[in-house]
């Protein structure tokens, strides 16, 4: 049985169907690489996973429990994280606060729970740590970072609670290419240690450098799914802009 | 905005340590220094002991009502209803006395009830409703002040059980009932909104909406619980009201949405969410009355303490947009 399990995913807004039903599987520990041309329906998918969108229609399957109908929140205490093309931090607030975004420690007292920001401190200066990350501190205020150590935050907030599943995406469009090195590392770090990775990305060559498998999205369906090494990346991109396809019938555009 | 990774380490000491733990503005107690220095320079009677009770007695109402505008607030959130509010709970809370002939337990619990009912509805046709705040709160401001006046025929209600009144009129160790009240519910207050999930939520929402929703935080959810505060807090201040002036006025609390926000304002809260502070408010709230009273000592008449008011919430936003010019707020 695989990991995470799409079955037929629909997602329309209004009269435009994002997803006109995607099915594919990610086993524990590898590696999925998804592409497609903007708007085919990447990020769709993956906010149907994480909860943030609800599907009209299908079924998605994670460690054997259907995961339609739950809330962001319980999502993530099943084991998946998402980091965001935009890193959905707390601007304003400090990098201990982002890492534990959601699931603050809290202790109790009078009754009351208040947050325990010093163990959070501590916790999430750990983590930092761990991961070789530059950022100096963890009381600075996220929107005073770079670029490169806002992602680290976003990551080690992806990282922090075990996950099974971490699904990326774009993680290496804005970055410098040492720094892309440092994200397709931790991608093969993860892998080791068991935990799968959905990769989204439009830089192919990173794409192919570390997934296993390969699923091409096009306008809401799965029209490619095949192991890294099975294919090419003329195959890729003719997948991606539909050249290898014949033309189905009343399709925009 | 500056994104530089290695910009040096805060300079402002103290103040940014002070800073770091709300979003408190020293500034704002500058300005009441200032303001009551020039106060006692004008008015002889100003810093008496008789006329500084008056000045927090005034101010109570205000500042119970700028506690509930600043959660909204952090939450990128505004309230208009709350001074309309004020006037419909303490005609309701009258009415269920005078009218109904209830015990006064159940006067206080109208007076809040009505008010944490209005802000649930706020709260639902916000969320539910997809209404932007401002317009389902203006919306409120009329119906509620409407509801307050339909209740009372347009006339004040009298006869609150002296129970009641007593938490407007009382002294208990020669301090006003409403103030002893003001200060319990803002320390609450500070506490919730520094130190608890609820209050560190409605900042993160004001700050980023989309990340407080994936990463779990009930969004929703959470702006009801903001509405429906602000509107229990509009309640309680108009069970204050009600109780000082023994009587349940459809007309009272006109305008004080005005006040209100602009308390929160000068106090620090961010005008488009993510960081407040309940201290800096209740030092704005006290800016105000000290204005608001001083005005009266100096026989200003009531029309320029409008526009004073009026005059003083620009000025504090604009400073606002001033200084974060070179801060890290968006």
């Amino acid at each position: 049985m695989s990991l995470l399990e799409l079955r037929d995913v629909r997602k329309s807004f209004g009269a435009i169907e994002a997803l006109r039903g995607a099915t594919f599987s990610v086993e524990a520990g590898a590696v999925v690489g998804l592409v497609g041309d903007n708007g085919a329906g990447k990020s769709t998918l993956m906010k149907t996973i994480t909860g943030v969108y609800r599907p009209d229609g299908g079924d998605i399957r994670f460690d054997g429990a259907s995961l339609v109908g739950k809330d962001p929140g319980e999502i993530r205490k099943a084991g998946i994280e998402m980091i965001y093309q935009d890193l959905a931090l707390a601007r304003m607030r400090d990098v201990a606060a982002n890492i534990f975004l959601g699931r603050e420690l809290t202790r109790s007292v009078l009754g009351v729970k208040l947050i325990d920001s010093k163990r959070m401190r501590g916790e999430a200066e750990a983590m930092i740590a761990k991961l070789g990350a530059r950022v100096k501190s963890v009381t600075q205020i996220a929107g005073q970072l770079s670029g490169g150590q806002q992602q680290s935050v976003a990551i080690a907030r992806a990282l922090t609670f075990n996950p099974k599943l971490v699904i990326m995406d774009e993680p290496t469009a804005a970055l410098a290419v040492r720094e892309v090195e440092h994200v397709l590392e931790l991608i093969r770090t993860l892998s080791g240690h068991g935990i799968a990775v959905i990769l989204i990305s439009h830089r192919l060559t990173d794409v192919f450098a570390v997934c296993d498998r390969i699923v091409v999205l096009r306008q809401g369906a799965v029209i490619a799914d095949d192991p890294t090494r099975g294919t090419t990346m003329n195959a890729v991109v003719a997948h991606i802009v539909g050249a290898a396809e014949p033309a189905r019938q009343g399709e925009p555009q | 905005m500056s994104l530089s990774a290695s910009s040096a380490p805060s300079p402002r000491g103290w103040r940014a340590r002070l800073a770091g733990a709300t979003a408190f503005r020293f500034e704002s107690l500058l300005v009441l220094a200032a303001l009551v220095a020039v106060m006692a320079v004008l008015s002889p009677v100003f810093l008496s002991v008789s006329n500084f009770l008056n000045i927090v007695l005034s101010t109570s109402v205000i500042g119970v009502l700028a506690i509930g505008m600043t959660f909204v607030i952090c939450s990128a959130g505004i309230d208009l209803s709350v001074g309309s509010l004020v006037g419909l709970s303490g005609v309701v809370g009258a009415l269920t006395t005078a009218n109904l002939g209830l015990p006064w337990p159940a006067c206080i619990l109208a007076c809040l009830a009505a008010g944490a009912f209005a802000g649930s509805v706020n709260g639902f046709l916000i969320t539910k409703g997809g209404i932007p705040p401002f317009i389902a709160t203006l919306g409120m401001l009329g119906v509620a002040r409407g509801v307050a006046l339909v209740l009372s025929n347009g006339v004040s209600i009298y006869g609150l059980p002296p129970e009641v009144v007593y938490l407007g009129q009382g002294r208990p160790l020669g301090v006003p009932t409403p103030v002893i009240v003001l200060l319990v519910v803002a320390f609450a207050a500070h506490v919730a909104l520094i130190h608890t999930r609820f209050g560190v939520y409605a900042q993160v929402i004001g700050d980023n909406e989309a990340a407080a929703r994936a990463m779990g935080v009930r969004v929703e959810r959470h702006k009801v619980l903001l509405y429906a505060l602000s509107g229990l807090l509009a309640g309680l201040a108009g069970l204050l009201f009600a109780a000082r002036i023994n009587s349940g006025e459809p007309t009272a609390g006109l305008n004080y949405e005005l006040t209100a926000i602009t308390a929160t304002i000068i106090g620090g809260t961010n005008l488009f969410g993510g960081r407040g502070s309940v201290i800096g408010t209740i030092i704005g709230a006290m800016i105000m009355g000290v204005l608001q009273n001083g005005l009266n000592l100096l026989a200003v008449q009531p029309f320029y303490q409008q526009i004073a008011i009026g005059a003083v919430l620009v000025l504090a936003v604009w400073l606002d947009r001033v200084n974060s010019a070179e801060g890290w707020r968006r």
